[in-house]
């Protein structure tokens, strides 16, 4: 995958984002294929959430960001929405785990919230975690991906990553 | 420089004689647990690798969201599950007896010192009983089955001193819902919660259970207490083998050290949408009800259910409110049975289920419409979670959310007779 990617920001939400709030797909009857996920995702906080996404694009988020459950249809439904990455200023750590898992960019940055705005175009450094405000023209330092994360990512995601060591 | 519990369990489990908080090191699994819904996902991502599973007799399915099914898209859930078993010779199944986070400490599954992962995040449990344990995801469970190894980042850890004299009706998650409203939803993020002090020291397994499971909605990695008499007391024909004392160093390092004085402490409840939106009774009383849920991996073992009893016992719930009784484990129903205790919430007008997760987690059995008021002896109130989104869950305690049964509305549990 791409190490380096460049969009918009499309989205933008507080603090606790709660994987219940990301996905419920007991609740509305959804199977765990991503594109029914992607219909439901956000439904409770953010009904516009998936038409918003679809051009593809990057969500911004205050602290612990996917905390709660953990229930994969969280990232599964945000990466088949289109999220191509998340800025958060800090995320819950199963889900952090989750989304890099299933290459689903996820980048902590402390001062995301204040430093980007939506409509925002960023460079995201996912190797270096720099990140770039071409709309503001600032650039802000996240907290880069670990490299052996890095290395999975690259291989295609957890499951591709282990095919490779059978 | 000592070490404390949670980097001793890790340091062995990675094959060193040390860790230190921050290094990232590959443990070794003691025990793999997969939970029905996230097994389901798991299952299908496993069998297309076409490789024998890393220890079979280390792996321990639970059927207990979906327990028993209410849709087809749950039926296929549980069907997954137990093809996987039974193509894969899974022995230890346990098939709608109970909530994984009750059936793996009570059958056995949990050891002090071993490293438990399973798919629920509530997994953070079994350091009740002095392992390691955490929750993660699905496709994570993929490489565990296959490898049965786990990369971890070694938590710095919060020592929580819990110290003074627990008032007649306080329970220990009045205690943990005081804990979570000092360090917040997020406090414990990437670290481990260590509990301590004479309250810690003096409370029942079941307590414990209650401490560790909540662990996770201050983001921590882990919840774990040493181990001691009461923990040796609760293994003793459940684990075979000498239990080797586990304690912290007396020279570990904390990232925090928290003090905790619980002897004026009142019941707690955390109000709508935030675990820890803590405030004590006096706060909310009189708040009106429309669902009261004593069970779930948090509140539904049979020390809660005898607390609740005896503020239920010989009185019929309010008209207003439908009251949910679903132990935590068939053990439990059985023992609920033998006491009586399901006679008294029966005489009551209580619904009585079968033991599962229920609604907790708004897959089935009990979910809120527009506007209605729950109050939950669970763990999580966030927003539409049990339902709609105009619901409101309140988390309580089992005596609290008992006397709010009887009363209709949140009230005091030292209040009524038989809480005094």
């Amino acid at each position: 995958m791409d190490l380096l990617l460049r969009n918009h920001v499309l989205s933008k939400f507080g603090d606790d984002i709660s994987t219940d709030n990301i996905i419920q797909e007991n609740k509305y009857g959804a199977s765990f294929k991503p594109e029914d996920l992607a219909r439901i995702c956000m439904r409770d906080i953010d009904p516009e959430f998936p038409q918003r996404m679809a051009p593809g694009g990057f969500i911004v988020a205050g602290k612990n960001f996917g905390c709660g459950s953990s229930r994969e249809g969280a990232p599964i439904s945000l990466k088949a929405t289109g999220v191509r990455a998340i800025v958060a200023e800090e995320f819950a750590r199963i889900f952090y785990r989750n989304a890099l898992n299933i290459c689903l960019p996820v980048i902590e940055c402390p001062g995301a919230v204040a430093g980007i705005d939506l409509g925002d175009e960023l460079e995201i450094d996912l190797a270096s975690g720099t990140i770039r405000n071409n709309t503001k023209g600032s650039v802000l330092q996240g907290i880069p991906i670990p490299g052996f994360l890095l290395e999975m990512m690259r291989a295609g995601g957890l499951i591709a990553f282990l095919k490779q060591q059978l | 420089m000592g070490m404390t519990i949670t980097e001793k369990i890790l340091a062995r489990a990675a094959n060193r004689e040390k860790v230190r908080p921050g290094e990232i090191v590959y443990v070794n699994v003691d025990v793999a647990m997969t939970q029905d819904i996230l097994g389901a996902l798991a299952f299908p991502a496993f069998r297309e690798l076409g490789i024998p599973i890393w220890d079979k007799d280390k792996i321990v399915m639970i059927i207990d969201h979906c327990a028993p099914p209410s849709t087809l898209l749950q039926a296929g859930y549980v069907v997954e599950n137990i093809r996987f078993a039974e193509d894969y010779g899974i022995k230890h199944f346990y098939k709608m007896q109970g909530v994984c986070h009750q059936i793996l400490p009570e059958e056995g599954f949990v050891k002090p010192g071993a490293v438990i992962v399973g798919t629920d995040s509530h997994t953070t449990t079994y350091g009740a009983l002095g392992a390691f344990s955490t929750g993660i995801g699905s496709t994570e469970m993929v490489w565990v089955f296959a490898k049965g190894n786990l990369w971890l980042r070694v938590p710095e850890t919060i020592r929580v001193e819990i110290e003074g004299n627990l008032q007649p009706m306080v329970m220990a998650k009045d205690v943990m819902l005081k804990i979570l409203s000092l360090i917040g939803t997020n406090g414990a993020n990437y670290k481990a919660l260590e509990f301590g002090g004479q309250v810690t020291r003096d409370m029942s397994m079941d307590g414990r259970l209650t401490l560790c499971n909540m662990a996770v909605e201050a983001g921590a990695k882990n919840g774990v207490i040493e181990v001691d008499e009461i923990t040796r007391s609760y293994l003793k024909g459940r684990v075979q083998g000498e239990m080797e004392p586990l304690k912290s160093d007396p020279d570990a390092n904390y990232s925090r050290l928290l003090q905790v004085n619980i002897n004026d402490l009142s019941p707690q409840v955390a109000c709508p949408h935030s675990p820890a939106n803590v405030v004590p009774i006096g706060e909310v009383i009189g708040q009106k009800v429309d669902q009261v849920l004593i069970g779930t991996c948090t509140g539904g073992r049979l020390e809660d259910f005898r607390m609740a009893a005896r503020l239920i016992q010989g009185k019929r719930i309010s008209r207003k409110v439908r009251c949910l009784i679903i132990p935590a484990s068939a053990r439990i129903y059985l023992e609920m049975l033998e006491e009586g205790l399901l006679k008294t919430f029966a005489e009551a007008g209580c619904v009585i289920s079968n033991p599962q997760c229920g609604p907790c987690a708004g897959v089935q059995h009990g979910l809120l419409g527009d506007g209605e008021v729950c109050v939950s002896a669970s763990n999580r109130n966030f927003m539409g979670r049990m339902g709609s989104t105009k619901a409101k869950v309140y988390l309580a305690s089992p005596a609290t959310a008992a006397a709010a049964a009887i009363a209709g509305m949140l009230t005091d549990p030292r209040d009524l007779e038989g809480g005094k």
